[in-house]
């Protein structure tokens, strides 16, 4: 800021200040010189940033070049057959399942969030056991809860693998995701919104749904959307509740078998060389609606957020 | 409930007239209707818990503790229920994640934070928010695919094995590692770094002598994340395990953790077998509370 400001004025040359604080290339060899230590770790620190990003590059070009040399029109079709292994009733479930989840964990993690900020105290007892039991839930690997599904909804309640037990299992999956992003949002609206608001004679219901929960949407609808992102991506919760069938033939109601996207990919993986090439094809598929979510997620949560 | 007493007091000191006692009431119920949402986290972990436990310690008491969790004999289709090779082959795949892991992370995330020029970092940070939103499943798949082959040539067998693993466990926990550990380094003022400089240390000595230890907790938590990433993953780490349930003697050996012993041994689940899956899932939530506590301590220690 203060640079800023001289910058403005034009009164010192600029190029000095900077040249205080930057040392030449000469300079800093003879510092390394000195701590060949330092350029130890400078080498290492480029060695393994060269590394990670290389990983991400070889594994999106690797999966996209071999998907799409995979693609057809028959992968998109209507109908799943034998023949075509159409992805489209996979693709479809996919989206059955994650509008259950996020409908059911949306509502349930938004109302806790709000309990958690604007009713209690954090000192509550209360509170304290319910950050607990969100941050356990939140750790908690997607195998336990596909078994818990399975011991619970398949089992239990003898509904078989069905569509709505692999949505209920998801929904507890990504409730504390949820809520942790919108406790976040709700935290960022600043005090003077809700004192406005009491002041004008408003409860705090009113305030809340009025004043409070628009203005922290943009952070709670990112976090329904990385909700939705886990949901697309999750494959052993999944197989473990509504089942995993290399057949995704469109189910005619909740309570059939179904498998997502990922769940068919595994399938197909699970037939071993058979189906190369559409796995490559149904990763892509993945990897772009992982990628379109998250940024989708990211952009609403950054450039829709006001500044206050 | 204290909150109940707040509302209340606020009624006493602002008489609400009858009319208004509609719109109490309302309050007051939709004060009732989140404070239940809130609970039904507390419910789900205790569902969990008990119908996990519920079933998981009878099975293993038929079993038997010592056989069921120190046996070297995993074989579900001959009854043979003794998980300690598929504790010690999470260990160690979780170990070799670390190993792989965390030194890549660490160091990314300096860079990160600390070299990365502005234009970079525009690109950077969106891959890595890529890598940490690719399903594990096509993980699983490239692995199987590209890094089962690479390794087979190079270390001989049949590739599927902890270096395998590992390298593939190790990529998936960086987003996780990379990620926290650059915004604990961000979070340590900056008049640290600029007084080290200062004093005439080198730009790496003052990252990693004075930074570092000052983002401490915040490292710590990152790498426990990423343990317990590790610990959990199933769907890449089935296909890559190679699945022989045997105390690993060396690198190239195949093995089974927990989670991969769970998931293939999905097809025999009834009866007793079945018991003894959820037994290894309810030892696998162990681990995860524990490593849940760990991360709750370092982050009170970072207030």
């Amino acid at each position: 800021m203060a640079r800023e400001l001289i910058l403005k004025e034009g009164e010192v040359d600029t190029r000095s200040i900077v040249s205080i604080n930057r040392m030449s290339v000469r300079e800093r060899l003879r510092a390394y010189r000195r701590k060949p230590l330092s350029f130890v770790m400078l080498i290492l620190i480029i060695l393994a940033s060269a590394i990670t990003f290389g990983a991400v590059l070889w594994i999106l070009l690797y999966t996209f070049i071999q998907g799409f040399s995979n693609f057809s029109l028959d992968l998109f079709a209507w109908e799943h057959t034998s023949k075509n292994l159409s992805m489209m009733p996979a693709l479809i479930n996919t989206l059955v399942i994650a509008a259950i989840s996020l409908a059911i964990a949306g509502v349930i993690g938004v109302f806790a969030a709000i309990f958690m900020v604007e009713y209690a105290k954090s000192t509550n007892i209360f509170v304290k056991i319910v950050r607990v039991a969100a941050e356990t839930l939140a750790g908690i690997p997607s195998i336990v809860y596909g078994i818990f599904g399975m011991i619970f909804f398949v089992r239990l309640f003898g509904w078989g693998y069905t569509l709505l037990g692999g949505a209920l299992t998801m929904s507890m999956m990504i409730m504390p995701l949820v809520m942790r992003t919108t406790e976040e949002a709700l935290k960022a609206v600043p005090d003077s919104f809700r004192e406005g608001s009491y002041a004008l004679g408003a409860g705090k219901l009113r305030t809340i749904f009025v004043i409070i929960l628009p203005a922290a949407m943009p952070g709670i609808i990112s976090g329904i959307i990385l909700g939705l992102g886990r949901v697309v991506g999750e494959t052993m919760a999944l197989v473990f509740t509504a089942g995993s069938t290399l057949d995704p033939a469109f189910p005619s109601g909740l309570m059939e078998t179904g498998s997502t996207l990922t769940v068919y990919l595994y399938a197909l993986i699970g037939e071993g060389n058979r189906h190369i090439g559409q796995a490559w094809a149904v990763a892509v598929v993945l990897i772009l609606l992982t990628v379109l979510i998250n940024g989708l997620a990211e952009y609403i949560g950054n450039k829709l957020k006001k500044e206050y | 409930m204290q909150t109940n007493t707040a509302v209340s007091a606020e009624k006493e000191s602002n008489p609400v007239p009858k009319t208004k006692t509609l719109a109490a009431v309302k309050e007051i119920g939709m004060m009732a209707v989140f404070a239940a949402a809130a609970l039904i986290f507390v419910a789900a972990v205790l569902m969990i818990c008990i119908y996990l436990f519920a079933r998981a310690i009878p099975g293993i008491s038929e079993i038997g503790w010592v056989n069921f969790l120190f046996g070297a004999d995993w074989a579900l289709g001959m009854d043979l229920f003794g998980i300690g090779t598929l504790v010690v082959g999470t260990c160690y795949s979780t170990a070799g994640a670390l190993i792989v892991g965390v030194p890549v992370g660490l160091l990314t995330a300096t860079f990160m934070a600390f070299y990365c020029p502005k234009w970079l970092y525009k690109i950077l940070k969106p891959l890595t928010n890529i890598l940490a939103g690719i399903p594990s499943i096509v993980y699983g798949y490239f692995g199987l695919k590209v890094i089962v082959p690479i390794v087979r040539n190079a270390f001989g067998g049949a590739g599927f094995n902890l270096i395998t693993a590992s390298l593939v466990l190790g990529v998936m926990i960086l987003p996780t590692v990379i990620s926290i550990t650059e915004n604990s380094l961000r979070a340590v003022p900056k008049s640290y770094y600029e007084g080290s400089i200062a004093l005439g240390a080198t730009k790496e000595r003052a990252i990693f002598r004075t930074v570092f230890p000052a983002a401490g907790s915040g490292v710590m938590t990152a790498i426990i994340l990423g343990l317990g990433r590790a610990i959990g993953e199933t769907a890449a780490i089935t296909l890559l395990c190679g699945n022989v349930a045997h105390f690993p003697t060396s690198l190239t050996d195949p093995f089974v953790t927990l989670a991969s012993g769970i998931s293939s041994g999905m097809g025999y689940a009834s009866g007793l077998r079945l018991e003894a899956l959820i037994g290894c899932a309810a030892v696998l939530f162990i681990f995860v509370l524990i490593i849940t506590v760990l991360v709750m301590l370092l982050k009170r220690k970072a207030k």
